[in-house]
């Protein structure tokens, strides 16, 4: 018997691997995309795509040109640090035709809970409330002017601000 | 809903990112490493009591092996994604390259290796089956049918050959799930140059049990002998890997203790609170110490048959639930304290969710149908229905 004969089945194994092997090469060939690696490790197209697509966020700045009547309000509050956009969302379309794209009504229920709901992880200084204790299931707006949201003295009542 | 946290968390750190999954993930490979490991001493060391063994340990390794990747690919988001790891790999990252660890032991040493073990019983099969059996048969022939003296030597040869390049890889198999864990410098719990180590034993103890178990419950369900030798030889095995595995992980326990590290404190009190009872408890006490003790016991003391089995089994189940346990403990507990070492999360397992406990019970249960559809196709019992006995040259003659 020929040597052959005996490992022949072995030969068939390693021709089984060899096309496994090619489909493999034919199938990364086919599936990369083309542009992979030419900046680093991710598709070098994705940068102008990404580069091409609408802005949404116009940015504080732009807003500050025609509302100057809440930019003043909130200097005077600590949310001086809070962007526009952080609360009203992206608003780059309305910049551009602030007459018929109008910002969406916000929910302060929920927009304020985002930043304030009372939790352990958060800084201890962070001004922070059990939204459930605190409010009595009214919407934070009826209380605090969300542009400069510190009550003064005066407004405090006993249906709200219980921590 | 709250997620009870204790003293101070930074928000990243409140809800854990690996769940129940990615313990089950090293647990799995850990098997596979382990029963692997098993086979491979049997043949590499001419071991011939644990022969009955080594088939039924090649087909559990393989029925483990392909489930393992499954609580990692229902982790994440995207489980397609998964994929490009092998189109467009990145060197710097320990999961692409695990991707190639995994598909090396899958096709060029386990597959292989069962191939050309069962080789003479697939010819025999795919000449006496009948139907689509046949078919299946036939293609695993890959068209030859020549079982001569010399072929079957020869596969014999190139099957110890595999065997000793398979013993490294199960060790990189598991070893590699121990670094990557190991190698997560941010987390003191992890971060241990002794973890890959750690594994590798704990994975062999883990695997060298569970073939125990399913060796004497599969004899049992075919109404046979259990051979007393052979488990025998495999509780001694078993008995050996778990007394290293567990200096080794007393030694760095110790170390850490004498170390005493700016982690030590954080740490020390999360061992004593939140990983009492999976760690101390059942880790230790009752998955460690007790079935050491069993099987220390069997060795010092002349036992009766049946006391002995029962004692194997029940120290290779308390094995098993330990290790699962050593893992548990691993990833969840690496998650539990915060980076800041002043506060506490809790682990709130889900249950019929994509990470959920409901899944992680069927990933579990999916490894065992595998087995079964492994042992129907090819049985790795000696004396099986009307197989021609299979006349494989037995391993260590050659
Ligand atoms: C070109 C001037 C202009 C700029 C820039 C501008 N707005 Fe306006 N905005 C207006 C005008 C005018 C109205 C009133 C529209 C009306 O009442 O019909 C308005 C209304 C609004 C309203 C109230 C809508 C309502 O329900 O009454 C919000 C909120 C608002 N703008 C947010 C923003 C934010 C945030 C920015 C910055 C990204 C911004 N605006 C930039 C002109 C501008
Ligand atoms: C903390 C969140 C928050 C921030 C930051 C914020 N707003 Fe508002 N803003 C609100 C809420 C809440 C309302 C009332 C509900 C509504 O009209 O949607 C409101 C209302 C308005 C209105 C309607 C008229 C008014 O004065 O009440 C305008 C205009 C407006 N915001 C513009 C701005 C601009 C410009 C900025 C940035 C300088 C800004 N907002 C920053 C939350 C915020
Ligand atoms: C994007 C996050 C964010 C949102 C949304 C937000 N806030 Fe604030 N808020 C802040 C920050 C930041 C501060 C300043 C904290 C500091 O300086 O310590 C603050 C401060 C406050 C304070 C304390 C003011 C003081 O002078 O002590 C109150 C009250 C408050 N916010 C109420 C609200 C209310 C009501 C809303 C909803 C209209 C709201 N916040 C929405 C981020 C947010
Ligand atoms: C019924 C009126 C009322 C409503 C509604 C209300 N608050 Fe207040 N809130 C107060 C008062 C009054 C204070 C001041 C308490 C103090 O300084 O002792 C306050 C204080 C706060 C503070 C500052 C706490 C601190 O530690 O300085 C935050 C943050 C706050 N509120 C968030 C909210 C949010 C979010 C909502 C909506 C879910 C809300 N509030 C709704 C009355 C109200």
């Amino acid at each position: 018997m020929n040597l052959f004969k005996d490992i022949e089945h072995l030969i068939r194994l390693a021709v089984v691997i060899v096309v496994l092997l090619l489909v493999f090469v034919v199938l990364r060939v086919a599936v990369v995309p083309h542009s992979f690696g030419e900046y680093g490790h991710y598709r070098g197209d994705a940068i102008q795509e990404v580069a091409a697509r609408p802005i949404s966020f116009a940015g504080h700045a732009v807003c500050e040109d025609c509302h100057t009547d809440v930019v003043d309000q909130k200097k005077l509050g600590k949310h001086v640090v809070v962007s526009c956009e952080a609360c009203h969302g992206a608003q780059a379309r309305h910049v551009e035709d602030p007459g018929s794209v109008k910002p969406a009504k916000l929910d302060t229920a929920i927009l304020c809970a985002r930043c304030h709901e009372a939790n352990s992880a958060k800084p201890k200084g962070f001004p922070q409330v059990a939204t459930a204790d605190h409010s009595a299931g009214l919407a934070c707006d009826t209380c605090h002017q969300p542009h400069r949201p510190k009550i003064e003295t005066a407004a405090k009542n006993e249906a709200g601000g219980r921590k | 809903m709250q997620i009870p946290v204790e003293g101070f968390m930074y928000p990243n750190e409140v809800e854990l990112q690996w769940s129940v999954l990615i313990v089950l993930y090293p647990f799995i490979t850990g098997l596979v490493a382990g029963a692997f490991i098993l086979a491979s001493l049997e043949r590499v060391f001419r071991v011939q009591a644990v022969k009955p063994t080594y088939r039924l340990a090649l087909l559990t390794a393989l029925s483990f092996l392909l489930v393992a990747p499954l609580p990692l690919q229902l982790h994440l988001g995207h489980p397609e994604r998964s994929l490009e790891m092998y189109l467009t790999p990145h060197r710097s990252s320990a999961m692409a390259m695990f991707g190639f660890v995994y598909l090396w032991y899958l096709m060029a040493v386990l597959l292989l290796e069962i191939w050309l073990d069962y080789r003479h019983d697939i010819v025999a099969r795919s000449q006496s089956e009948k139907g689509w059996k046949r078919l299946v048969y036939r293609l695993l022939t890959f068209g030859s049918s020549n079982v001569s003296e010399r072929a079957l030597r020869i596969d014999e040869r190139l099957g110890y050959f595999i065997t000793l390049v398979g013993i490294p890889s199960a060790f990189l198999l598991h070893g590699y799930v121990g670094f990557i864990f190991g190698s997560v410098k941010a987390n003191p719990w992890w971060s241990s140059p002794l973890m890959p180590i750690v594994f590798v034993f704990s994975a062999m103890v883990s695997g060298i049990a569970a073939v125990m178990l399913l060796y004497m419950l599969s004899t049992r369900l075919r109404g046979q002998q259990i051979d007393i030798r052979c488990v025998d030889k495999i509780a001694q095995y078993l008995l050996y890997t778990f007394v290293i595995d567990f200096s080794l992980e007393m030694l760095d326990l110790i170390q850490r203790i004498y170390e005493a590290d700016e982690s030590f404190r954080s740490l020390d009190f999360m061992v004593h609170t939140r990983l009492w009872k999976s760690q101390v408890i059942i880790q230790i006490l009752l998955g460690t110490v007790t079935p050491i003790a069993l099987l220390g016991l069997t060795q010092v003391v002349k036992l009766t048959e049946t006391a002995r089995k029962r004692i194997y089994g029940l120290a290779g189940c308390l094995t098993v639930i330990g290790i699962f346990a050593m893992r548990w403990n691993v990833v969840i507990g690496g998650q539990l304290f915060s980076k800041s070492f002043l506060g506490y999360t809790t682990y709130k397992m889900a249950f019929a969710t994509r990470e959920g406990l409901l899944i992680a019970i069927g990933l579990m249960i999916l490894p065992f149908g595998i087995l079964w559809v492994l042992v129907k196709l090819l049985p790795p019992w000696p004396d099986s229905g009307s197989l021609p006995a299979s006349g494989a040259p037995a391993h260590g003659t050659s």
